[in-house]
């Protein structure tokens, strides 16, 4: 089984349902978020172009942050889904340094925490929250190993690009493009 | 022209807008494990030589900062920890994978190691100490005795404790300053450059003074060649290393680095270094102290630049 995402940028807005989603399911700290939007926009004027990109944690194949982890508490889920057990984690940062994407953040109360894909929905059978809030559907979440789920159909007639494939990282959240 | 803004709202404190989750506690640490690293490689190695009559300070005095400064380092990095009650998980696994995992480990070995050095030496050092108890007394007679070996796994693990806060930054991919595989090299010649300083500063004989001079001229020739090395790379490498680099050649840390770090921390003290080999008359303490505050800034940039530059996408 193989957790993944596929944001269609054509489709998105850039409401911020998602990310207000997340902080309300997640009970994520006042000031912090464990999704966000990027807009981007390339060229010069008149030839503009508008990309928006709902980004979160891109749940690694070969995840950084679990490589540097001292303690072992960044560890991978079930489904490639890369999570925290936060009484383990003793706050280094050495995990926040390692992510090209900067996805997590220290919490207040020390640990570091970051996007699940809502694992504790996702075991349920339930989408993450951002996918079921998404107002104009973008986001599509599921195992890649199903040829019929939302996500394998989403990314099969479609051009996509992942962020910084350089990194070696091997993400999965596919944007498409 | 590409402009990515943020229209979420997302401003992480110590994240964005770059990240500054790192502070002054890690550069120090790094620092301070260099500097020990560097006094107890040379004290091991001077003993391995059978040099001990001859080296003094190298062997006996110095060794006594170095527990110190192990400590001061490892409480610097507990600071730095944000979940600090959870500290000893550090300690319930290795993970071979993570640098910090056997840079800890290490530390536990060494930290010790160093400790016990210092402890065989109390004799000597202090004339008419006594260890009170029967069973230290023995546990010293066999560590004098077996002192060549303790000398060899010193210098060993000062070796790796010298690696270590090199590659605690380079094995970070997504840093393109710090993934290098040159600031391993490049923290250990660093690190043994500030120890010798320091047994310098403190040393008494001209003798050995001038011999861990010679030395320390040739660690510091080697460490501008590997800095020239590093931008060297930098320049031939990704776009992410290119900017990297300029960060150091017209940015915001040009002036701090090769005035403060190069300059003053490495060149002027070399120039010095040779001035009183050819027997001008320099203050005793000015090269160890520009070594030292030289190497300190070269961390405390090192870690403050490493974590501004990342991934362009």
């Amino acid at each position: 089984m193989r957790y993944a995402m596929a944001i269609d940028t054509k489709k998105c807005v850039g409401c911020g349902d998602c990310v207000v989603a997340c902080q309300t399911e997640n009970n994520v700290p006042h000031g912090y978020c464990r999704d966000w939007i990027v807009e981007s926009v390339d060229g010069t004027y008149p030839s503009l172009s508008l990309e928006f990109r709902s980004e979160r944690c891109n749940h690694c194949d070969n995840a950084p942050c679990v490589r540097c982890c001292p303690t072992g508490a960044s560890h991978i889920e079930e489904g490639g889904i890369v999570a925290v057990t936060h009484d383990k984690c003793i706050g280094c940062g050495a995990c926040i340094q390692s992510c090209p994407y900067d996805a997590r953040y220290s919490h207040p109360e020390g640990y570091v925490d970051k996007c699940t894909f809502c694992l504790h929905r996702v075991q349920k059978g339930q989408s993450p929250a951002c996918v079921d809030v998404c107002p104009t559907r973008c986001l599509h979440f599921g195992n890649l190993d199903d040829p019929n789920s939302d996500v394998s159909l989403a990314i099969k007639d479609r051009k996509w690009k992942v962020l910084a494939p350089e990194a070696g990282t091997k993400p999965q959240l596919y944007f498409l493009t | 022209m590409k402009e990515e803004l943020f229209v979420s709202g997302r401003n992480i404190p110590n994240i964005d807008p770059y990240l500054n989750i790192w502070h002054w506690q890690i550069p120090l640490y790094l620092f301070l494990g260099g500097l020990a690293a560097g006094i107890l490689f040379f004290a091991g190695f001077y003993v391995v030589r059978g040099k001990e009559k001859q080296m003094q300070a190298t062997v006996k005095w110095a060794p006594i900062i170095a527990p110190i400064a192990l400590v001061l380092g490892l409480f610097a990095l507990f600071l730095d920890l944000k979940h600090k009650l959870f500290f000893w998980q550090l300690y319930t696994t290795v993970r071979l994978e993570s640098p910090m995992s056997w840079g800890a480990w290490t530390l536990m070995i060494i930290s010790p190691l160093s400790f016990i050095w210092v402890a065989s030496y109390m004799k000597e050092l202090v004339p008419g100490w006594n260890w009170k108890f029967n069973f230290l007394e023995r546990f010293e007679a066999w560590v004098i005795k077996n002192r060549e070996y303790f000398a060899w796994a010193m210098m060993i693990y000062a070796i790796i404790l010298g690696v270590y806060t090199g590659i605690l930054l380079s094995a970070f991919n997504a840093r393109p300053l710090w993934n290098t595989s040159i600031l391993g090299p490049l923290f250990l010649v660093s690190g043994f450059s500030t120890g010798l300083a320091t047994i310098i500063w403190i040393s008494k004989d001209e003798k050995e003074r001038k011999k861990l001079s010679r030395i320390d001229l040739i660690l510091i020739v080697i460490e501008l060649f590997l800095i020239v090395h590093l931008f060297m790379g930098f320049k031939a490498g990704s776009q992410t290393a290119i900017e990297a680099a300029n960060l150091f050649l017209g940015g915001p840390f040009t002036v701090s680095f090769w005035v403060f770090v190069v300059i003053l921390g490495l060149i002027f003290p070399a120039v010095l270094e040779v001035l009183e080999l050819r027997g001008f008359h320099v203050p005793k303490w000015l090269p160890p102290v520009m070594i030292l505050v030289g190497g300190l800034m070269f961390r405390f940039i090192m870690v403050e630049a490493g974590q501004i530059t990342r991934y362009l996408y």
